[in-house]
């Protein structure tokens, strides 16, 4: 308790360092709460599973800082044995029906844009105007957003708000998890030393020191990497860590540029590959139609102009 | 180099293998730490501590979890129709316009993190009825194997709006887990310009996109002008046919 208030109190902490930790305790009590109320849900058939997952994912988030790393990298494990174990489920009930959301409309109309884009908006402005971290001004945003929404409509009240998070989250599961889950795997690979492996393997292929390789290899691997997992996620801490960092960004280049583009000529590898099924052929089903990759085949002259252009972008500009 | 040294990607072909065939990805990615960690000769408590430690730094990645306090709001306030009430205001317009419009609409709002539904949401309940009256404003039919094409092509501008857009949010999870991945290798960046350099890749995307999309739009109602003109042809001849039928 004392580091906590040490912490907060510091004068060699930023505001935003602060603020940033006062949005991480928030989140912690969204989650918490989410758990909770699944504790109590009688409809959610894993309820005990589901509420332990959320709550341990809340106290993570509260109190992960003033705890040693191994007492935090244990309550990781726990927090992933209920979605291993298949026992994280939602209860049923609590969507808005479609005449609720076109009652709402008509009733708001097109201002509804305006809290839609508050969150990205504040995001921005605090980014180029304030020294203070962009998700701090994301939150403003949320809470922008939300006093505005409050004004617009009196059913909207703060209930309203939490029951709906908790419904998202429920929504999206601990699948949501999976980016946090792989930075943390390709934690693991660099202190195993598994980029230095493939760094020593790919310099017996690729010439040292030229980056202009490095980076059609960086980009066309993270393409076909992408392809083979279904998963861009997966193969950018990879394809970062193996041949990124040594072959490309060790000498120089841009890395925000680099890094940045590499992950979307992973997004043109999801273009490509039936393995991303939620994209490309999920919407076949959807759609009611007839040939299965009827929607990767009008994506492929796409994917495969952007991989180009991406990799040229990469040469001229960030290295 | 050591040939044992080799063994150390376990972790990755458990990965790659994994995803490829579809298992637990939660699983995945535990299994392929502990291996990784066992293999390259981490004891329990470094693995721990490396976890932890990851974790915690990459908290912010979570970031989406506050953005829920109000998207689940603004869904149940109507979002979702604003944007078809904003997308039907597009009269008179081909189908090929259509697909653009929606495209730069749903790419805009992804760069402000807003999602009005994709395939299911939209494409299906919105989209596609408007294109199919476009393509029959002249009075016939839209056949079978057009609209399957105008189905692709509009999953099609969905992911690429969605996929490119997305990246422009400052504090998008792609952005950040970008951020987060090379801060472990010892590069700082921020999350504004990750996203800024996405900008020209965004708009070219978009004008491939569209340009290609609008290419097959014109071929298809090309196509289509052709069939009508010979169906028009068959119907006149039919008609003759039932003159002469009469004169007989």
């Amino acid at each position: 308790m004392t580091e906590f208030l040490q912490f907060f109190q510091s004068a060699d902490v930023t505001l935003s360092d602060k603020l940033l930790e006062v949005v991480y305790i928030l989140i912690g009590l969204i989650a918490f709460y989410a758990g909770v109320r699944n504790a109590l849900d009688q409809t959610n058939e894993k309820r005990l599973g589901t509420a332990f997952f959320w709550c341990v994912l809340g106290v993570l988030f509260i109190v992960g800082r003033w705890v040693p790393s191994t007492v935090a990298g244990v309550l990781v494990v726990l927090m992933v044995i209920p979605p291993i174990l298949k026992q994280v489920g939602r209860g049923v009930g609590g969507e808005p029906t479609a005449e609720e959301m076109q009652g709402n409309y008509e009733k708001i109309g097109m201002k509804l844009f305006v809290p839609a884009l508050s969150l990205g908006v504040m995001a921005l402005v605090f980014a180029l105007f304030t020294n203070i971290s962009s998700l701090v001004g994301l939150t403003f945003g949320v809470v922008v957003g939300g006093v505005l929404l409050m004004a617009f409509s009196r059913k909207n009240t703060p209930r309203v708000f939490l029951d709906d998070t908790r419904r998202m989250l429920d929504t999206v599961g601990p699948l949501s998890m999976l980016p946090v889950l792989l930075a943390a795997l390709g934690a693991i690979f660099t202190a195993a030393g598994v980029g230095d492996v493939i760094s020593e393997l790919v310099s017996g292929v690729i010439p040292q020191g030229n980056a202009v390789v490095g980076v059609v290899v960086y980009a066309i691997g993270m393409a076909v990497f992408t392809m083979v997992m279904g998963n861009a996620y997966g193969a950018i801490t990879v394809m970062t860590v193996g041949i990124g960092a040594p072959f490309v960004l060790s000498l120089g280049a841009d890395p925000a540029l680099i890094g940045s583009v590499a992950l979307t000529c992973g997004f043109c590898g999801t273009l490509m590959t039936p393995m991303a099924a939620n994209f490309n052929i999920v919407p076949v089903a959807i759609l009611e139609m007839k040939d299965s990759y009827g929607v990767i085949k009008k994506q492929v002259p796409i994917a495969l102009f952007m991989l180009a252009a991406q990799i040229v972008y990469m040469i001229v500009f960030g290295l | 180099m050591d040939p044992a040294e080799l063994i150390k990607l376990l972790g990755i072909v458990i990965v790659v293998a994994g995803f490829a065939l579809k298992l637990d990805s939660i699983l995945i990615i535990m299994v392929a730490a502990v291996a990784t960690a066992v293999v390259g000769g981490m004891d329990p408590v470094a693995f721990l501590d490396t976890l932890g430690e990851s974790f915690v730094s990459n908290r912010s990645m979570c970031i989406f979890i506050m953005t829920f306090v109000i998207t689940g709001t603004l869904e149940r306030s109507g979002l979702r129709q604003a944007a078809a009430a904003l997308i039907r205001k597009l009269k008179n317009a081909s189908a090929g316009m259509i697909v653009s419009a929606y495209g730069v609409v749903r790419v805009l709002f992804a760069a402000f993190n807003v999602n009005f539904g994709g395939v299911a949401g939209f494409i299906r309940p919105v989209v596609m009825p408007m294109e199919q009256a476009a393509v029959e404003r002249d009075g016939n039919k839209i056949d079978e194997k057009h609209l399957e094409e105008l189905k692709g092509v509009s999953a099609g501008i969905d992911n690429v709006a969605w996929f490119f857009g997305q990246v422009l949010f400052i504090g998008g999870s792609g952005g950040l887990l970008v951020q987060g991945t090379l801060a472990g290798l010892g590069y700082d960046v921020s999350l504004a310009d990750l996203a800024a350099v996405q900008v020209p890749v965004a708009v070219l995307a978009m004008l491939a996109a569209i340009v290609y999309y609008n290419l097959i739009d014109r071929r298809l109602m090309k196509r289509r002008g052709r069939a009508g003109d010979a169906a028009d042809a068959a119907a006149e001849k039919d008609a003759q046919a039932e003159k002469g039928g009469d004169a007989r």
